[in-house]
């Protein structure tokens, strides 16, 4: 045993939990825990630009990783301006360690300098969170706030340290903190439940698997089993947009996207099955349209390792608390048993093939301008073969990524689902990189989501990090002005770009390399420009400015009330409508 | 035009036993407020030996889907060891206490101490011209004997909102 502060107690925790990157900001409230990263070099801390940024880059580190994000601010404002990152860290099941900064124990409660309540503020948009009062509590704390994050439903933990804490010393000897087992979450499926699901599956004729991020969360042996699932059932497979990747979008089973903006073909399906088979999903209301409406004739099977998605918001059949990569297993493995083979769904693939002839993702033609649509296409053509990982910020460009951009793998995708939090993409894409150095990194942005968190092309080239950013430039947050079309008569208000800055100058302000694309013809080169340089580079891809993201179920709409195409649109909604989000 | 629906609601029990930590209680009722459920009265107190454990017992009220989804909510929650719902579970007891204090001179306060009697409420405090009654019971009688207080000279109310307990010899 030896006489250690809480600032090298927590440093030497996190190293023996692995942990080699910590994206963060200094601040008097965290200075010994910095002073105490200063000597090690197992650590990287990577010096972001705003605290909200460390949150994001963390979750794009984790979600292209696997293993948890950790970040690390100041007390007050440090702690504020991580709020919403880790509320987004929670919305989409992001495992994320946060630790932050507080003023001393005997300072807390009198309003002093850089003072806020960390612990109440975060209490309800984290998996869970600690005030940390001794240096002897630290290890155990540190070591349970991992377990927490990574295991069942992953999500952010917040560990709140006051200086003094950080300062005062105890005996502490390493690997000797105490595991604390009382966060056990259910990983096996119940046997009968399984097998119960597996008669539903045999007795299917309409069959769907609608599967979620929590595929994406379980592993890549959930993805594994996802496929031979979809093999041996012989279903159709859909996602929502956490979900991309979890099933190869070349296969044959593979329908796209549901939901909002999610594929005709899948949204009917899901309308018209008699089994929903939901694997790790939640029936998120961007994926149910209106509840009543919501695939009336179907029994449901839920797979989900959080209780409480159970009959939130849909009524099921059959759930099944567990992780869904293992359940996946037990459902194969009974299926086997029971020598079941796909059976071949001849009426439902033929109904299939009917809404699939609609071709809902078609976009009318241009040549005088870039329709987005297009620009997405030719990045995915360009670029497929190297496994890119993709962020996105949030908007039209977003949906026309998760409809246009075709995902094979898990943990390539990376986009702020849940909370839709604008300004996600950039930090993301420096998580991604960090965690990935030699993967390619492109975060799919728009105009007005890219400012949010512009001031991190510092952090990359800093860190010498090759981001792309690809601005699909339309002069307006798109996605506000399109239900402003949809629901309000075109009265745009407050959702043009105004006062744009020159995106080029900007990037190479920053020694980024900035490329604009404006006519269509140029967009093959500007896209190659863009992968054959080195560093990082910011492309401003002028598109179509009133392009819609068709097709699209309108809130308070079923999912057989599709827009497919503008001529669908009649400008305005009634109140019930526009009461949803 | 759009108006908002109301839905029935049913009154449910809730046994909840939690680490007996900083901020427990906040994370419980902040749960309920943010979730937009309701609290008809909450009480904690720390019940193990090692002073550990506290049993937090919740009286709610929703339609069944809240009343699934308050329970899921609970339970997912770390520092959460337990939750039963005494309402479903079957035969239980609850009790409630409650200090009365009524004030007044003449036949009122004679018909005060008569109500009282009735209702074995306990004198803990008395000058020549006011009582504070000590009351256990279910809520409901709690509740007549507070209304009936209030024709005799009412002056003030604290109540400790309600614990349960299942029957039997089992522990819930």
């Amino acid at each position: 045993m030896a006489e250690r502060s809480g600032a090298e107690i927590l440093v030497e925790t996190l190293i023996d939990l692995g942990v080699d990157t910590v994206f963060g900001y200094p601040g008097g409230a965290v200075l010994p825990i910095y002073d105490a990263l200063y000597e090690h070099s197992k650590i990287k801390h990577i010096l972001v630009r705003h605290e909200q940024a460390a949150t994001h880059a963390a979750e794009g580190y984790a979600r292209s990783t696997g293993k948890p994000g950790v970040v690390l601010v100041t007390s007050g404002p440090g702690a504020t301006n991580a709020v919403t990152g880790i509320t987004d860290a929670l919305m989409d099941s992001i495992p994320m360690i946060v630790l932050t900064g507080q003023v001393a124990t005997n300072l807390i409660g009198t309003d002093a300098f850089q003072e806020a309540d960390t612990v109440g503020i975060t209490r309800h948009c984290t998996k869970h969170n600690y005030l940390v009062k001794k240096p002897s509590d630290l290890a155990g704390v540190v070591n349970e706030a991992f377990h927490i994050a990574t295991q069942g439903r992953p999500g952010p933990v917040v560990i709140d340290i006051p200086k003094n804490v950080q300062v005062a010393t105890t005996d502490f000897s390493r690997h000797s903190a105490e595991a604390n087992n009382r966060y056990q979450p259910q990983i096996e499926g119940d046997f009968k439940a399984v097998n119960e699901a597996a008669e539903m599956i045999m007795a299917a004729k309409a069959p769907i698997l609608y599967t979620g991020g929590g595929i994406i969360n379980s592993g890549p042996k959930a993805t594994e089993s996802l496929r031979e699932l979809a093999q041996l059932t012989g279903a159709p497979v859909t996602s929502t947009l956490m979900g991309l990747g979890a099933f190869p979008c070349d296969s044959d089973q593979w329908m796209g996207m549901l939901g909002m903006h999610g594929t005709f073909e899948a949204n009917m399906a899901m309308n018209k099955a008699d089994l929903v088979v939901c694997l790790g999903a939640r029936f998120d209301d961007r994926i149910t349209g209106r509840i009543d409406a919501f695939s009336p004739n179907s029994k449901k099977i839920h797979v989900d390792i959080d209780r409480s998605s159970i009959n939130k918001t849909i009524f099921v059949d059959r759930p099944i608390v567990g992780d869904v990569g293992r359940i996946m297993e037990q459902l194969i493995a009974v299926l086997k048993g029971r020598r079941f083979s796909a059976p071949d769904y001849e009426e439902w693939w033929a109904r299939i093939k009917g809404w699939r002839a609609t071709n809902c993702l078609e976009y009318p033609a241009n040549s005088d301008e870039i329709m987005p649509q297009e620009a997405i296409r030719k990045l995915w053509l360009a670029t497929h073969d190297r496994d890119p990982i993709i962020t996105t910020e949030v908007g039209q460009h977003q949906m026309w990524a998760a409809q246009h951009f075709g995902f094979d793998k898990p943990n390539k995708w990376l986009t702020s689902g849940g909370l839709g939090t604008m300004g996600y993409g950039l930090p993301a894409a420096i998580g991604a990189q960090l965690g990935n150095p030699d993967a390619l990194v492109i975060d799919i942005a728009g105009e007005a989501s890219i400012q949010m968190n512009i001031q991190e092309l510092g952090t990359a080239t800093q860190y010498r990090l090759p981001v792309k950013i690809f601005i699909l430039n339309n002069e307006y947050m798109g996605m506000v002005r399109q239900w402003q079309e949809l629901t309000y008569e075109s009265r745009y208000s407050n959702s043009y770009s105004e006062s744009l800055p020159d995106f080029v100058k900007l990037g190479e302000s920053y020694d980024w390399t900035g490329i604009r694309i404006e006519k269509p013809d140029e967009l093959e080169s500007g896209i190659n420009q863009m992968l054959e340089t080195d560093g990082p580079v910011i492309v401003d891809c002028r598109v179509a400015k009133l392009a819609n993201c068709f097709p699209m179920i309108p809130s308070g709409a079923a999912h057989t009330e599709m827009l497919l195409s503008a001529e669908d649109v009649k400008g305005t909604m009634d109140d019930q409508a526009k009461a949803l989000v | 035009m759009m108006r908002i629906k109301d839905e029935i609601v049913k009154r449910h029990v809730l046994a909840v036993l939690v680490d007996n930590e900083a901020g427990i209680l906040a994370r419980i009722a902040g749960m309920f407020t943010s979730r937009g459920y309701n609290i008809e009265s909450l009480t904690v107190a720390d019940i193990s030996e090692d002073h550990a454990v506290s049993r937090i017992t919740i009286a709610t009220n929703g339609p069944p889907h809240v009343i699934e989804q308050i329970i899921a909510q609970l339970d997912r929650l770390v520092p959460v060891h337990s939750v039963r719902d005494l309402t479903e579970a079957g035969p239980h007891v609850q009790r409630e206490l409650a200090l009365v204090k009524v004030a007044g001179k003449g036949e009122n306060r004679i018909e005060a101490m008569r109500l009282a009697d009735a209702y074995r409420a306990r004198i803990v405090d008395t000058t020549t011209e006011s009582f504070v009654f000590e009351i256990t019971g279910a809520p409901e009688k709690i509740e007549a004997f507070v209304g009936l207080m209030r024709e005799v000279g009412l002056v003030e109310v604290g109540r400790t909102g309600v614990v349960a307990i299942g029957r039997g010899p089992n522990a819930a």
